[in-house]
């Protein structure tokens, strides 16, 4: 359960320098709702390898980035929606080490790690839709 | 595009990253470093990334490269001011930047340098100027 | 369950035109089951400060305490409980404070004499404070669980120090249970530490820890492969045989890892290492 949610900042994905902008609005975000210096560096990184995947595989999308609150904390969390081929094999994508793109494979599953929760909707050729939340320790 | 600049001291290139890197701007450092390796024919590489606060697995992997290129060019990489929390997420990640030398400062990378460079001194080279006397 | 908008009325208009009557009764009512601990006038100001409040929500119309009205009924209410909780009164002191206006209701309707609907809107009354009651009791119970957190922050600080050994060397000597979540206080203090000294050696002593699960064994594995990244290197000491038991038992890979029997070993390691790396810079340079 997410709990009650703030209002979503919506960052288009369309290009090297939005994976910037997403970075920067999840930074500002994850400050605003007090996560500790590590939490942040790891949500933000979490969010940098979502939305270049967004970018790379999807073929762009958006992040939309909100605060949460379960009553005993406050967190963020980010959507990130293509709306590209989608993932065929789940598990292959959320292998360490696997990749389909020439990078190190650690996108998805490392992005996992480094979150609190992690949702992933896809259908091949539907798109795919990434929540993760991170919350304040 | 913005690039990241690249400092000749002695025969050591030092590239002091300050900005949130746009991938395309992490490539175009890769290429500028190389190049400026066989230019100056520098032997070390020290990468500072006390102002990264992130490092995700692209600019982990740049900097691999960045690391590999150099060994073939014959000079060393050693990166170094990692923050606390990136060295964190990026044990979580399961970056482990493997071949990569790192140091606490710029200080302690230019000793490290030092410590690992080839001995080269003259003594070792004075064959080359011993006169010829074996020849008929 | 909601006032109906008169009873919401004749509240109001009974708490204004007997405001000093039941001000007085509810003090006294108030102040009884605290036992002297808060006086008749610290807690009648509390009641006051209330009652100015309860008044003006239900003088706005208030029907409940979820609508917008008693925004600031609901805000002395949150004070009034975090205050108690400081002060270390129970939650049932807190709440019997509201409850308290109850009987002070009583005592100016006269319920007996009224009939019918004066019964009627009186449980109606009494159903409201009840929510305000229960709304203290909430207030209190996070107030009371944010001075937990807060203690067990600063027990954890006081209990990982960081320490500078030698130039060069910082250590963290762990004492007490491991958990995950001070293991993980420890791994960013340590780190922090090496940057802020620009030490390339640190010794994580844990003689003083009792037991080693997989967690905590994580932990420590993690934080010597982030001190790595840093340019660091980490040496573990102080681990006692029936720990080393439980490594090897639970299969932890320890791998490259310096480990030491005593703190003046890893020390007497680190500055080795650290004197031979100085003389190789120095040969060079």
């Amino acid at each position: 359960m997410t709990g009650a949610e703030g209002e979503a900042q919506v960052q288009a994905i369309g290009s090297d320098e939005d994976v910037v902008r997403v970075r920067q609005l999840v930074r500002t975000v994850a400050v605003a709702a007090k996560l500790s210096l590590v939490d942040q560096t790891k949500v933000v990184t979490a969010a940098s390898e979502l939305a270049r995947n967004t970018l790379v595989y999807g073929g762009g999308g958006q992040a939309a980035v909100s605060t949460v609150d379960n009553g005993q904390r406050r967190g963020v969390r980010v959507v990130f929606s293509d709306s590209g081929p989608g993932i065929a094999d789940l598990d292959l994508a959320l292998t360490d080490g696997y990749t389909s793109g020439g990078g190190l494979g650690l996108g998805l599953s490392g992005a996992r790690r480094l979150c609190d929760e992690f949702e992933l909707d896809t259908a091949v050729g539907a798109g795919t839709t990434i929540a993760v939340v991170k919350w304040a320790r | 595009m913005e690039r990241v600049p690249i400092l000749k001291i002695g025969s050591v290139l030092l590239v002091s990253i300050q900005v949130d890197m746009q991938d395309q701007m992490a490539l175009q450092l890769q290429e500028d470093l190389g190049q400026r390796i066989v230019d100056t024919g520098a032997k070390g590489v020290i990468i500072d990334i006390t102002g990264l606060d992130i490092v995700d697995s692209f600019v982990g992997r740049t900097l691999s490269t960045i690391a590999s290129i150099s060994r073939v060019l014959d000079a060393e990489t050693i990166v170094v001011g990692m923050r606390p929390a990136v060295a964190i997420t990026l044990v979580e990640l399961g970056l482990s930047l493997d071949g990569i030398r790192t140091s606490l400062n710029v200080e302690r990378g230019l000793e490290l340098l030092a410590r690992n460079a080839e001995p080269e001194t003259v003594d070792d080279l004075d064959f080359l100027d011993e006169p010829e006397t074996t020849s008929p | 369950m909601a006032l109906k908008a008169e009873q919401s009325e004749r509240l109001g208009k009974l708490l204004a035109e007997r405001a000093e009557k039941i001000a007085k009764r509810w003090a006294e009512i108030a102040a009884a089951p605290l036992k002297g601990r808060l006086t008749v006038a610290e807690s009648g100001r509390q009641t006051a400060e209330l009652q100015a409040q309860l008044q003006k929500a239900l003088a706005d119309g208030a029907a409940d305490l979820r609508s917008a009205q008693t925004t600031e009924l609901r805000a002395v209410l949150t004070e009034l409980s975090r205050g108690r909780a400081r002060q270390g009164f129970t939650a049932s002191e807190t709440a019997t404070s509201i409850f308290a206006l109850k009987a002070a209701l009583y005592d100016v309707v006269d319920v007996e004499k009224g009939g019918e609907s004066a019964l009627r809107d009186y449980v109606a009354w009494s159903l409201f404070i009840d929510e305000l009651g229960l709304f203290t009791f909430e207030a209190f119970a996070r107030a009371r669980e944010h001075i937990i957190t807060e203690q067990t922050e600063q027990l954890l600080e006081l209990s990982t120090p960081v320490v500078k050994l030698w130039d060069g060397v910082v250590a963290v000597p762990l004492v007490g249970t491991l958990d995950s979540a001070r293991a993980q206080v420890v791994m960013e203090r340590l780190l922090q530490a090496l940057v802020d000294t620009g030490s390339p050696y640190a010794i994580i002593d844990i003689t003083g820890v009792p037991a080693v699960d997989t967690q905590v064994a994580q932990h420590v594995l993690k934080t010597v492969m982030a001190a790595r990244l840093m340019g660091a290197e980490c040496i573990i000491s102080g681990i006692r045989p029936q720990i080393a038991q439980t490594i090897v038992t639970l299969g932890i890979e320890f791998g490259d890892i310096a480990t030491k029997a005593t703190l003046a070993d890893a020390l007497r390691h680190a500055i080795r290492r650290g004197a031979a790396a100085a003389r190789a810079a120095n040969r060079e340079a």
